[in-house]
């Protein structure tokens, strides 16, 4: 019978337990059952007893008992318990465990295996959970597979590139030559890799980020011609202005696709050096994003606004009118952050009312916003303004929120040693 | 990179786990107690991102969540991944289930789990985002089921053709056929030359 009945059986016996203890009671039974299998010889359904065994694992049971059957069905002929057996490698063993290493001949085998499922399913299970020596054995059939595959085995192999390269760094100067060679391809998928594998490299080697400042142009290059061709990439590349010009003004930002493009490319105009008019360009992009109905979007706006405002604070002025309106949204404790940040003075009013609405949580980090922006300002006529306004509230927030207590306490002496007259 | 793919019902009982970095088989089962209660604590109407529980890296990591009916897709991932990206990766994974299932719902992925970690496979590798291509992902998850199915296929035919008679409803036979005195005439055939 095909894995699947059986296993389905086993998750309805499962299901119709009443209660936890049946629950273990039944899984108990299945376990022992399945250990008894395992020890067999030969067994026909030696797939379906892992697969139980993986479901058993995923709801919190040991399962440690199944890492040999693991091994061995990896090195199975049959597509079917490959599959299963390379599943539960990955959920079952790991570099801490003996049984992990044997698997290594099997998945060199299957890497040079004429399916492109079966080379899939090895270099699947070798980037979740390679360790090191794995690694190391392993990296010249890796670099061949980049160099010399199918387009879908190219991108498995950069991915799995990528996290040979984290595990042992000293493998990013094999793959180096490799990985500039990808940047020629067409496939997305590949070239996606391809950035991931670059920047890894690049991130570990400050001498293979000079090599790869010469590559520049044809990334831009490459981004251009995904711009004109109406394709939405996720690409953070630093490059030169010009082609974030082009994203930033051509992309469609009505799908949740669009806006992260618009967004990614916003961020790196702000981490180059990019010039004033493209750094006010992407506030305005994000002061944009701030008015959309999508609260994500407002979100991961405003978290970075809340980072450029210490920068360039003038552009971020511009849009003081709508993240005062975000005040008024449900999840307000961004915009507070970011209110307190920028300007208080002149919003006051809109502070104290805000104030008096708003649900008790957020009183007490609204009142400390409020207290570090009048600090911020610093001129006594200044602070006098704030002071005569909010000692109303003041004395209503103290009443209700005694975490406050010493901290207004703290602060009026301050003011009262500062300003005695008062 | 993606830490975590997590997918839990609305009572916290997990549906799909896969992990891409090592934890104990302890710790795992404490994360997704840990991610169902700051999940499930979620207002419907605040935003898609909150920051990872201690187990899984405090706030350097990052809970992206979308909720569908009864269950919780969770991807936990570090500051490297775009937020709204991995948004619109959940959108998609969801997507290629409700084609490859058939309007998904969540007994599908209750009594298919294996089939879930294939197409899973397609989407993200080794924590990083492979695929986003619906067509590309769900060609390939056909290719390798059919590699299945003609494998089993010569080995499987007598069982299923067991299940399948144990499945038929054949309706009561009858006992006693009484046909009656039936005289059949055979018909004189000429000779073959």
């Amino acid at each position: 019978m095909s894995p699947t009945v059986r296993l389905q059986e086993m998750i309805r016996v499962i299901r119709s337990a009443r209660t936890q203890g049946e629950e273990r009671g039944v899984i108990q039974k299945e376990c022992a059952t399945i250990r008894a299998q395992f020890r067999q010889a030969d067994n026909g359904g030696r797939s379906h007893n892992l697969a139980k065994l993986l479901y058993v694992h995923m709801l919190g049971y040991p399962a440690h008992f199944g890492q040999m059957e693991c091994v061995r069905l990896i090195a199975s002929p049959r597509y079917n318990e490959k599959r299963v057996g390379y599943l539960g490698a990955m959920m079952l063993l790991d570099e801490n465990q003996d049984a992990s290493l044997l698997i290594t001949n099997s998945i060199k085998n299957d890497l040079s295996h004429s399916s492109p499922y079966v080379q899939s399913l090895a270099l699947c299970t070798l980037a979740c959970m390679g360790s090191s020596e794995m690694c190391r054995d392993l990296a010249p059939e890796i670099d061949r597979l980049l160099r010399n595959s199918s387009s879908y085995i190219k991108k498995k192999a950069t991915l799995c590139a990528v996290h040979m390269v984290r595990k042992v760094p000293e493998l990013g100067e094999l793959f180096t030559p490799a990985a500039r060679s990808l940047l020629a391809e067409k496939n997305h998928g590949v070239l996606h890799g391809a950035v991931i594998l670059i920047t890894e490299l690049c991130e570990r080697n400050t001498q293979t980020l000079v090599q790869f400042r010469e590559v520049v142009p044809e990334l831009v290059h490459i981004m251009r011609g995904l711009v004109t061709s109406g394709y939405s990439p996720e690409h953070t590349v630093a490059g030169i202005s010009d082609p974030f010009l082009q994203v930033a003004t051509n992309t469609d930002s009505s799908k949740t696709a669009g806006s992260a493009v618009l967004y990614e490319t916003v961020l790196t105009v702000m981490d180059i050096k990019s010039e004033s008019g493209l750094r006010v360009l992407a506030v305005n992009i994000l002061g944009r994003f701030l008015l959309n109905n999508d609260r994500n979007i407002r979100y991961i706006s405003m978290t970075s606004l809340q980072k450029i405002v210490i920068t360039d604070h003038n552009a971020v002025q511009r849009h003081r009118g709508t993240i005062v309106d975000c005040l008024k949204d449900q999840d307000a404790s961004l915009s507070l952050a970011l209110v307190s940040s920028i300007n208080i003075r002149s919003m006051m009013k809109e502070l104290l009312l805000f104030l008096s609405t708003c649900p008790p949580e957020l009183k007490s980090h609204a009142a400390s916003g409020i207290f570090n922006a009048a600090e911020s300002i610093a001129l006594c006529s200044a602070g006098g303004d704030v002071r005569d306004e909010t000692v109303p509230n003041l004395i209503q927030l103290i009443t209700s929120a005694s975490q406050l207590h010493c901290y207004t306490v703290h602060k009026l002496y301050r003011a009262l040693v500062g300003d005695i007259s008062q | 990179m993606i830490k975590a793919i997590l997918i839990f019902n609305n009572h916290g009982k997990p549906r799909l786990s896969k992990f891409y970095e090592h934890y104990s088989e302890d710790t795992e089962q404490q994360i997704i107690r840990e991610t169902f209660h700051l999940v499930s604590k979620r207002d419907e109407n605040v935003c898609n991102f909150l920051e990872g529980g201690m187990l899984i890296g405090g706030s350097e990591n990052k809970l992206i969540y979308r909720h569908y009916a009864t269950l919780y897709f969770v991807f936990c991932v570090d500051s490297s991944e775009s937020e709204l990206g991995i948004l619109d990766l959940i959108q998609v994974f969801v997507e290629t289930l409700d084609k490859c299932f058939e309007n998904v719902c969540e007994l599908d992925l209750i009594f298919h789990v294996d089939k879930v970690h294939n197409i899973l496979a397609e989407m993200v590798m080794g924590g990083m985002v492979l695929e986003t291509n619906m067509n590309e992902i769900i060609t390939h998850v056909d290719a390798q089921n059919k590699m299945e199915k003609s494998e089993a296929g010569i080995a499987g035919a007598p069982a299923r053709a067991v299940s399948a008679v144990k499945n038929m409803n054949l309706p009561e036979m009858p006992r006693n056929i009484n046909i009656g005195d039936i005289s059949i005439k055979v018909p004189n055939l000429p000779s073959f030359k």
